[in-house]
C-alpha cells in the first residue's frame, strides 16, 4: 500500500484548484454586489438630498407641502409619522409585550395555545397591503366615530396591528432566554408568578424586548402601502390634527418620486423625495442607536445584579 | 393579571379572524356586483387586460405580473443572498464579518418606499435603460430588480442561519478525509442546510409577491394595463392593483372596481400564507437532527 505525502505547499496549492477559485470568486462577487447595492442606494439618496437641504435649509423640515419643490416641506409628513410612532409605542408595544409574557410565562402547552403561536407567526408573514385592507374596513369604516375616517389615529391603529406580531415574536424570544434560575429564586422567596415576571423576568429580558420595539418602530415608520389603503393623502392640504386628513413621510417619498422634474427651479421633486428619504433614514437610524444605548444600559444593569 | 395578559394574546386571534372576515365579505360583495359571473375573471378577448374602471378583470394579467416580477426578484436575490450567506458562514474572516453582517442588516431595514425611489432614480436610468433600452423607463425588469434588492437580506439571513446550524464536526470530518474547503462547502455544508435554504427561497418569494410599494412605483402601470409577459414591458402586480383600487380620494369607494381589491387581497393572502406554510413544512420535515 503506497501513501501519498502531502507537503504544506501541496495543501495550499490544492485550494487553488479551478473549482475552489470559481466558488471563492463567485462568493466575493455576490457579497460585493450586495454591499454595492446598499452603498449605491445610500449614496444616491444622500447626493440627491443635499441640493434640497442646501436650497431649503431647515424650511424643508418646518414648511408645509407646496405645489413646487422649491417651496415644499415635510412638516405634515413628520407630524403623521410622529403620530404613528407614538401610537405604536403606546399601543402595540404594551399589547405585544403582554401577549409575549402570557405565551411564555402563563400559557400551558395546550393545542389552542400552540395554535395561537402558529397564528402569530403566520400574521408576521401577511403582506403589509393586507393590513391596509383591514385598517380601511375596521379603523376607517367601523371605528369612524373614534378615528374620523382616514386619520393619523386610524394609521397608528393599522400599523400597530401590523407590527404586533414582530413585537410578540421578539418579546417571546427575549423572555425565553431568561435563565430558569432567575424565576426559581423568585418563587423560592415566596413571590407570585406576576411578581416574578414583573420584577425579574421582564427586566432581565429588557434588552431583547427593546430590540423588538426598535425593529417594530422602524418598520411602522417606513411602511407606505397600508397608508395608501386607508386613504392617506398624497397631494396638498394634509392637516396636522389627529382626526384630519393626514400624510406621512413614506407617502411623501412615494408621491414625490413619481412626479416629473420640471426644468426651472433650483431643485426638482426627486431632490425633495430623496431629502424626505434621508429624513426617514436618519429617524430610523436614530431609533436604532437609541435602542442600542438603552440595551447596553439594561445589559450593564443585568451584570450588576 | 393572567386574564389581562391572556386577553392580549387573544387579540392576535381576533386580528386573524377579522382579516379573513374582511377579505371574504369584500370578495363576496365583489362577486355580487359582477353577478357571480366568473367568466369575467378570464378575459379571452384579443387584447386581454386588467381595466377595473371598464369592469374588465382579467386575473391572469395581475397574477402574471406578480409572477414575472417575483421571478425577476428571485433571479437577483438567490445568487446575492445565498452567496452572501455562504461567504459569511464559511469564508469570511471575523473582521470582514463584523462589517458585512451589519451592512446586510442595514439593507434589511431600508423602507421599501426608499427602494422604490432607488428603482426609479437609479436602476431605471443607470442600469436598465443603457443595457436594454426599453420603451418605457418604468417596467417589470426595473421593479423586479429592485424587489430583488429588497429581499436579498431575507434570503441572506435565513440561509446563513441554516448554514451556521450545520455542526462543525461535519466540516471537520470532510477536511479530515482531505476535502478542499470548496468541496466541503458544496458537497457537505450546502446539502446539510438544504431545508433551510429551500425555506429561505420560499419565504423570500412570498415577500417578493407581497411587496407593494416598489411594484406600484416602478412597475409602470397605474391600476390598469394589458396582459404582458415581457419583463421590459410595464406591468401590474396584484399588490399594485390593490393600492390603485383603494387610492384616489375623490373616487366613490363602491362598486366592482373598488370591491375587487378584497378579492385580489384574498388571493394574495391565500398565496403568501400557503408559501409560508410550505416553508414551515419544509423546515420541519427535512431538518436533520444532529
Amino acid at each position: 500500500m503506497s501513501t501519498v505525502e502531502l507537503s504544506p505547499t501541496d495543501l495550499r496549492n490544492r485550494e487553488k484548484s479551478r473549482g475552489s477559485l470559481v466558488l471563492g470568486f463567485g462568493l466575493l462577487v455576490a457579497v460585493t454586489f450586495t454591499l454595492l447595492s446598499l452603498f449605491v442606494l445610500l449614496a444616491r439618496i444622500f447626493t440627491q438630498a443635499i441640493p434640497a437641504f442646501r436650497e431649503r435649509g431647515t424650511d424643508f423640515i418646518t414648511d408645509t407641502i407646496g405645489s413646487e419643490p422649491g417651496i415644499s416641506g415635510i412638516w405634515p409628513g413628520l407630524f403623521g409619522s410622529f403620530g404613528i410612532g407614538v401610537g405604536v409605542l403606546l399601543l402595540a408595544v404594551p399589547l405585544g409585550l403582554a401577549a409575549a409574557i402570557y405565551l411564555e410565562e402563563y400559557a400551558k402547552p395546550t393545542r389552542f395555545n400552540r395554535f395561537v403561536i402558529v397564528n402569530i407567526r403566520n400574521l408576521a408573514g401577511v403582506p403589509a397591503v393586507i393590513y391596509g385592507v383591514l385598517g380601511l374596513i375596521i379603523f376607517v369604516g367601523w371605528l369612524r366615530p373614534i378615528t374620523n375616517g382616514g386619520s393619523v389615529i386610524a394609521a397608528a391603529l393599522t400599523l400597530s396591528v401590523l407590527v404586533l406580531p414582530v413585537i410578540i415574536i421578539t418579546g417571546m424570544e427575549a423572555i425565553r432566554s431568561v435563565p430558569t434560575g432567575i424565576r426559581e429564586a423568585g418563587y423560592g422567596v415566596g413571590a407570585t408568578r406576576w411578581e416574578v415576571t414583573r420584577d425579574h423576568v421582564v427586566p432581565y429580558a429588557m434588552p431583547g424586548i427593546l430590540t423588538g420595539t426598535v425593529l417594530a418602530l422602524s418598520r411602522a415608520l417606513g411602511e407606505a402601502a397600508p397608508l395608501i389603503m386607508i386613504g392617506a393623502i398624497t397631494g396638498l392640504l394634509p392637516e396636522t390634527s389627529l382626526t384630519g386628513k393626514f400624510t406621512a413621510i413614506p407617502m411623501l417619498i412615494y408621491n414625490w418620486s413619481g412626479r416629473p422634474d420640471s426644468a426651472g427651479g433650483a431643485i426638482g421633486w426627486s431632490n425633495s423625495a430623496a431629502a424626505a428619504g434621508l429624513v426617514l433614514l436618519v429617524l430610523v437610524i436614530a431609533f436604532n442607536l437609541t435602542g442600542v444605548l438603552l440595551r447596553q444600559k439594561f445589559e450593564k444593569k443585568r451584570v450588576g445584579t | 393579571m393572567r386574564a389581562v395578559l391572556g386577553g392580549a394574546a387573544m387579540v392576535t386571534v381576533v386580528i386573524s379572524a377579522l382579516i379573513l372576515f374582511v377579505l371574504f365579505r369584500g370578495a363576496i360583495d365583489f362577486f355580487r356586483s359582477i353577478g357571480w359571473d366568473f367568466g369575467i375573471l378570464v378575459d379571452d378577448s384579443a387584447a386581454p387586460g386588467w381595466f377595473p374602471r371598464r369592469e374588465r378583470f382579467d386575473l391572469l394579467t395581475i397574477v402574471l405580473g406578480s409572477i414575472v416580477m417575483g421571478l425577476l426578484a428571485m433571479i437577483v436575490a438567490v445568487p446575492l443572498g445565498l452567496g452572501t450567506a455562504v461567504y459569511l458562514s464559511e469564508y469570511a474572516p471575523p473582521r470582514v464579518r463584523r462589517i458585512v453582517k451589519p451592512a446586510v442588516e442595514v439593507l434589511a431595514g431600508i423602507p421599501s418606499v426608499i427602494v422604490g425611489y432607488f428603482a426609479l432614480k437609479f436602476i431605471a436610468p443607470n442600469i436598465v435603460d443603457p443595457i436594454f433600452s426599453p420603451d418605457q423607463p418604468r417596467n417589470m425588469l426595473v421593479a423586479g430588480m429592485a424587489i430583488g434588492v429588497l429581499v436579498v437580506p431575507i434570503m441572506a439571513s435565513i440561509c446563513e442561519d441554516a448554514l451556521r446550524a450545520v455542526p462543525m464536526s461535519l466540516r471537520e470530518a470532510s477536511f479530515g478525509v482531505g476535502a478542499r474547503k470548496s468541496t466541503t462547502t458544496v458537497r457537505v455544508v450546502l446539502p446539510a442546510a438544504v431545508s433551510g435554504i429551500v425555506a429561505a427561497f420560499i419565504i423570500a418569494t412570498s415577500r417578493a409577491i407581497g411587496e407593494t410599494m416598489v411594484a406600484a412605483m416602478a412597475g409602470g402601470r397605474d391600476g390598469s394595463g394589458p396582459r404582458v409577459l415581457s419583463p421590459l414591458e410595464p406591468g401590474l402586480t396584484m399588490t399594485a392593483a390593490m393600492t390603485n383600487a383603494a387610492g384616489g380620494t375623490d373616487q366613490v369607494k363602491a362598486g366592482a372596481p373598488f370591491q375587487v381589491l378584497f378579492f385580489v387581497g384574498l388571493l394574495l393572502f391565500v398565496l403568501t400564507m400557503s408559501l409560508n406554510m410550505i416553508a414551515d413544512r419544509v423546515v420541519r420535515k427535512y431538518r436533520q437532527k444532529y
